[in-house]
């Protein structure tokens, strides 16, 4: 089977959706891979790299379309794209489903298979071919790098000989995969760093990035099953407003990433909220292309608003790395629809099946919805908490209840000993003390050994408890014919070796550890 | 020549101090080394304080006694290898379980303790048979520990219906023979006292034949016990407070240890031992498995590990079967020298013995500061790139905390899969000691990586040399 690489025509996509380690990936899954000239070159991969690698270069788009049978893509096909494609072609792509019906129909009148590679359902197994994660991880720790550099100061707080220089503070709004990504980059950098998002849910996943969880008075959870926020109430969006305000009068790096999948993106940082900001602030709006979550955003644009905040709505993609990410994902997804080797399109797989958004002509948009969830069982949980009151009262009763056992259980010992000593004779009881006390040693004792060390301490008390040799030391007699010498030589025999051997064996073993 | 008897009791107290000193010393590696040094001692001054006491006749036989056992020692622990170790240590309970039969029977037939009359006497007596009777336990169940260690015993749990209530009427015939045995006048008790140890011995074998090869740290360090009370006991029979005191401190060390493994399984200390098979879990619907098991070859996992930082291993009874700790402590060093991080992780259950994985790594000269328990190394699994499991299976088992139907629900596990990476190294996909099915290998982020522990890690280390 033969995959094809084609150049991306879009003068704004520097990647491409394979690079010279995952051409020889897909030649271990058992494709030949040609791959039309200069498609890398914006990736920086040149031909010469990819010829190493084992793909064949080809000349024409028309070549890659016409003779491959399955296309790998990056953006979606413009018109006259999808006019070179054959019929039955497999083409992995980004799509936007959503947004683009027309594309889609195109796409089915070609009878082109085509997999929207933004529309592989966002569960566990499909993580490894999640496009949107692996590109908003890189636009995430990119849109801290574009915000800093548009900023202009340093990040991170340092007192010199000169004075003392504040630590910037950034706002990351919204903690998806680009959020968090953000909130790393910009906390290794050394800046403040806070995060606003709908779901409760992730406050601990902003904490553990090192950056605090704002939040709102309102109680009301963003969380839905497909893993993406729901609309908020009103009374919700009042609160946040307010939020925004006041934290755009202090922050200077705002990152928006909020998107909703087919929709413009939501309008969170509104015009007065961009007025109340210092000069000098930087707004980074990673939903650019989809309308902007900062109302004054400009896609594909960089700009200086008068009050002096530049607003960036456009950013590099690190092509080269994005490259890879993306070919990897493909890669996945290959090796998922059973390589060259047993190839098929099955449509009953749950990835497959809704991703696959025209097949056989059809168009499969929208797909079955598929409930993920990004917390196990969290609507299932709802088991009334003891209130403050009942966990007092409760431990109260736990007190009691172990004083009393506590008093009933040294009554029996009490008792137990009295009865002893009422009744054994005195060197009983002196031995019974002995005893008793060379328990209590032994247990303190074994609490400090090493864990590593219970080999060797297991061999150790094995070889004292031949200390029973004693016993036959005390037995043996003159007289080896009477049956207690000899049962006394056979202990005294196997006792011996018990000690010898474990003394000898713990030493062995000792020997051995080394710093 | 003989010492007098304060002198022997000053004796045999300097030589408790020792061993207390001895078990002491193992608290860490660099004083355990002492530790053997003073239990070595401790046991000369207490064997030479008793020949040389009032009443010991038979030097020649002693001495000769001593003698080839010590020769048998020596061999036996010479020739021992390290991942027989748990053989070993079964056999020599056996040999003190042995030893307190024979010095119990001795003492019944001993003609000074029937000079003994009214309350010690009956208290003697007692003694002698409680002392047999733990004795002949730890001498059969030690035995059947070792032929299951060893392989020579099947090591699946062999139990029945009514095996607890056959127990129980065993134990209570032996409640009655010891009335009968007590009230017998002379040594006209033999025949009972007999009776009893059959049945003893026969209640350790079916005892450690219902456990199964999983728990067998549990067993022996329940052995290394009763082998301690079993010379407490003797000592009681004979008055000597050097074994009664020695006999505390091995029974109370081994109690502990089992005390610990049963907790790092999160089991009862009586559901192993009684052999209630898996007590945990609810029993409900098990968590459904989600996803499915990849596998990598080894040059794609040498590439892995070539890419990675921060690399832990987390061995289990799989490396020991394949003696693979050598060529792993090859790859290891390899690993080091390229400025990665390389640790091993180890749980408390691992092995067949408690702290069995220690001395094997030891063996193979892994520095002990790179070994780390589970505890230690848990919370670094988020930073970790990849984690290799070689040969473990139920140590590393998610379902431990998130699936409550499970039989090892709430068992403390190694959290393998917060890592990066997961590769696990196995034979096959079969299941591990509980049985359980391990969802681990159906993650995302873990690879299957098949073959024999030893031959893959050589196959790797080819890999990440070239």
């Amino acid at each position: 089977m033969k995959v094809g690489i084609p150049a991306e025509i879009s003068p704004n996509e520097l990647r491409v959706a394979a690079t010279p380690k995952t051409v020889k990936r897909l030649q271990k899954q058992g494709f030949e891979v040609q791959i039309q000239k200069g498609a890398g070159l914006k990736a920086n991969f040149s031909d010469k790299e990819f010829e190493e690698a084992g793909a064949k270069i080809v000349n024409s788009a028309a070549d890659i379309y016409g003779g491959s049978d399955i296309v790998l893509k990056v953006k979606e096909p413009s018109t006259e794209e999808v006019a070179m494609m054959k019929e039955g072609l497999v083409m992995l792509s980004y799509l936007w489903p959503a947004q683009n019906q027309d594309l889609l129909k195109k796409l089915a009148d070609k009878k082109v298979n085509a997999v929207a590679m933004d529309a592989i359902p966002r569960i566990s197994r499909a993580q490894k071919m999640d496009v949107l994660s692996s590109m908003a991880n890189i636009a995430g720790y990119r849109a801290v790098i574009e915000g800093s550099y548009h900023f202009g100061r340093f990040l991170n707080g340092q007192i010199t000989a000169a004075g003392k220089v504040e630590p910037a503070k950034v706002l990351v709004i919204g903690a998806g995969v680009a959020g968090l990504a953000a909130l790393g980059a910009a906390n290794s950098l050394g800046a403040i760093v806070r995060a606003f998002d709908t779901r409760k849910e992730v406050a601990e996943q902003i904490q553990s990035m090192g950056a605090t969880f704002l939040t709102v008075e309102i109680n009301e959870d963003g969380a839905t099953s497909s893993g993406y926020s729901k609309e908020m109430s009103k009374e919700f969006i009042e609160a946040e407003m307010k939020l925004f305000l006041e934290q755009a009068k202090e922050v200077d790096i705002v990152i928006t990433t909020a998107q909703i999948p087919g929709k413009p993106a939501p309008k969170l940082w509104l015009d007065y909220h961009v007025a109340a900001m210092k000069p000098g602030s930087v707004i980074v709006d990673l939903a650019a292309s989809t309308g902007g979550n900062c109302a004054l955003t400009k896609n594909g644009e960089v700009f200086t608003t008068d009050n002096g905040v530049t607003i960036v709505g456009k950013l590099n993609q690190l092509p080269s790395q994005a490259s890879q990410l993306y070919g990897n994902n493909l890669c996945h997804l290959l090796d998922d629809m059973g390589k060259a080797e047993k190839w098929k399109i099955d449509m009953e797989d749950a990835v497959v099946s809704r991703a696959m958004v025209t097949y056989d002509g059809k168009i499969n948009w929208p797909p079955q919805p598929l409930p993920v969830s990004p917390t196990a069982g969290g609507n299932v949980k709802k088991v009334a908490a003891p209130t403050a009151e009942e966990e007092k009262l409760s431990a109260e009763a736990k007190a009691k209840k172990a004083t009393t056992s506590m008093i009933i259980s040294l009554l029996v010992v009490g008792g137990l000993l009295f009865l002893v000593g009422k009744f054994a004779p005195p060197e009983f009881i002196q031995h019974f003390t002995v005893f008793i006390l060379a328990v209590f040693v032994g247990w303190q004792l074994i609490s400090n050994v090493a864990h590593s060390l219970h080999t060797p301490l297991m061999a150790v008390t094995n070889a004292i408890s031949g200390i029973i040799v004693v016993g036959g030391l005390l037995q043996t007699t003159d007289d080896i014919s009477s049956p207690m010498t000899i049962l006394a030589f056979i202990a005294i025999l196997v006792a011996s070796i018990n000690i010898v051997g474990g003394f000898f064996v713990t030493h062995r073993m000792l020997k051995m550890f080394k710093k | 020549m003989f010492i007098a008897k304060e002198i022997q009791t000053a004796a045999y107290l300097f030589a408790s101090i020792l061993f207390i000193l001895s078990l002491g010393g193992l608290s860490s590696q660099e004083s355990a080394k002492r530790g053997v040094f003073y239990g070595i001692i401790g046991m000369i001054v207490a064997i030479i304080a008793t020949v040389l006491g009032q009443g010991v006749a038979g030097h020649v036989y002693i001495i000769s006694a001593i003698a080839v056992a010590s020769v048998i020692g020596l061999l036996l622990a010479r020739k021992v290898e390290m991942t027989s170790m748990p053989q070993l240590v079964a056999i020599l309970h056996s040999f003190v379980g042995l030893a307190a039969v024979l010095v119990g029977f001795g003492s019944y037939l001993d003609p000074k303790s029937h000079e003994l009359t009214g309350a010690a006497h009956s208290i003697h007596l007692v003694e002698v048979f409680v002392g047999i009777f733990i004795g002949a336990i730890t001498f059969t169940g030690s035995i059947i520990a070792w032929g299951k260690l060893d392989g020579k015993v099947p090591s699946k749990p062999w139990a029945f219906k009514g095996l607890q209530t056959m127990n129980l009427v065993l134990l209570a015939a032996c409640t009655v023979l010891g009335v009968l045995f007590c009230n017998a006048e002379g040594t006209g008790g033999m025949l009972f006292l007999l009776i009893m140890t059959a049945i003893a011995s026969f209640i350790g074998v079916v005892l450690v034949m219902a456990i199964g090869g999983g728990d067998m740290p549990v067993v022996v360090s329940m052995l290394n016990s009763y082998s301690g009370w079993a010379a407490s006991a003797a000592g009681f029979m004979l008055g000597n407070d050097l074994l009664i005191v020695t006999g505390a401190l091995v029974g109370s060390s081994g109690a502990i240890l089992s005390m610990h493994m049963c907790h790092a399984m999160n089991r009862s200390f009586f559901s192993v031992i009684f052999a209630n098979g898996s007590g945990n879990g609810s029993g409900g619907e098990k968590k459904a498995i989600e996803g499915e098991v990849t596998a990598l070859n080894h040059e794609e996992v040498a590439a892995l590990l070539k890419e990675a930082k921060s690399v832990v291993i987390v061995p289990g009874y799989g490396m020991a079967v394949a003696k693979a700790q050598y060529p792993i402590y090859d790859m290891v060093q390899t690993l080091r020298k390229e400025g990665k991080n390389v640790r091993f992780a180890i749980h408390p259950v691992a092995g067949r013995l408690p702290g069995h994985m220690n001395v094997l790594l030891a063996e193979a000269n892994v520095p002990y500061d790179i070994v780390l328990e589970m505890d230690e190394i848990n919370d670094d699994m988020p930073d970790t790139d990849v984690v290799m499991v070689i040969g473990a299976n139920d140590v590393v088992n998610p379902s431990a905390q998130d699936d409550p139907a499970s039989s090892i629900y709430g068992m403390p596990v190694i959290e393998a899969w917060k890592a990066e990476k997961v590769i696990i190294m196995k034979r096959s996909m079969s299941a591990g000691y509980s049985g359980e099915d391990n969802p681990l290998f159906y993650k995302p982020n873990s690879e299957m990586l098949y073959g024999d522990a030893k031959a893959s890690v050589e196959k790797l280390m080819s890999f990440l040399k070239a």
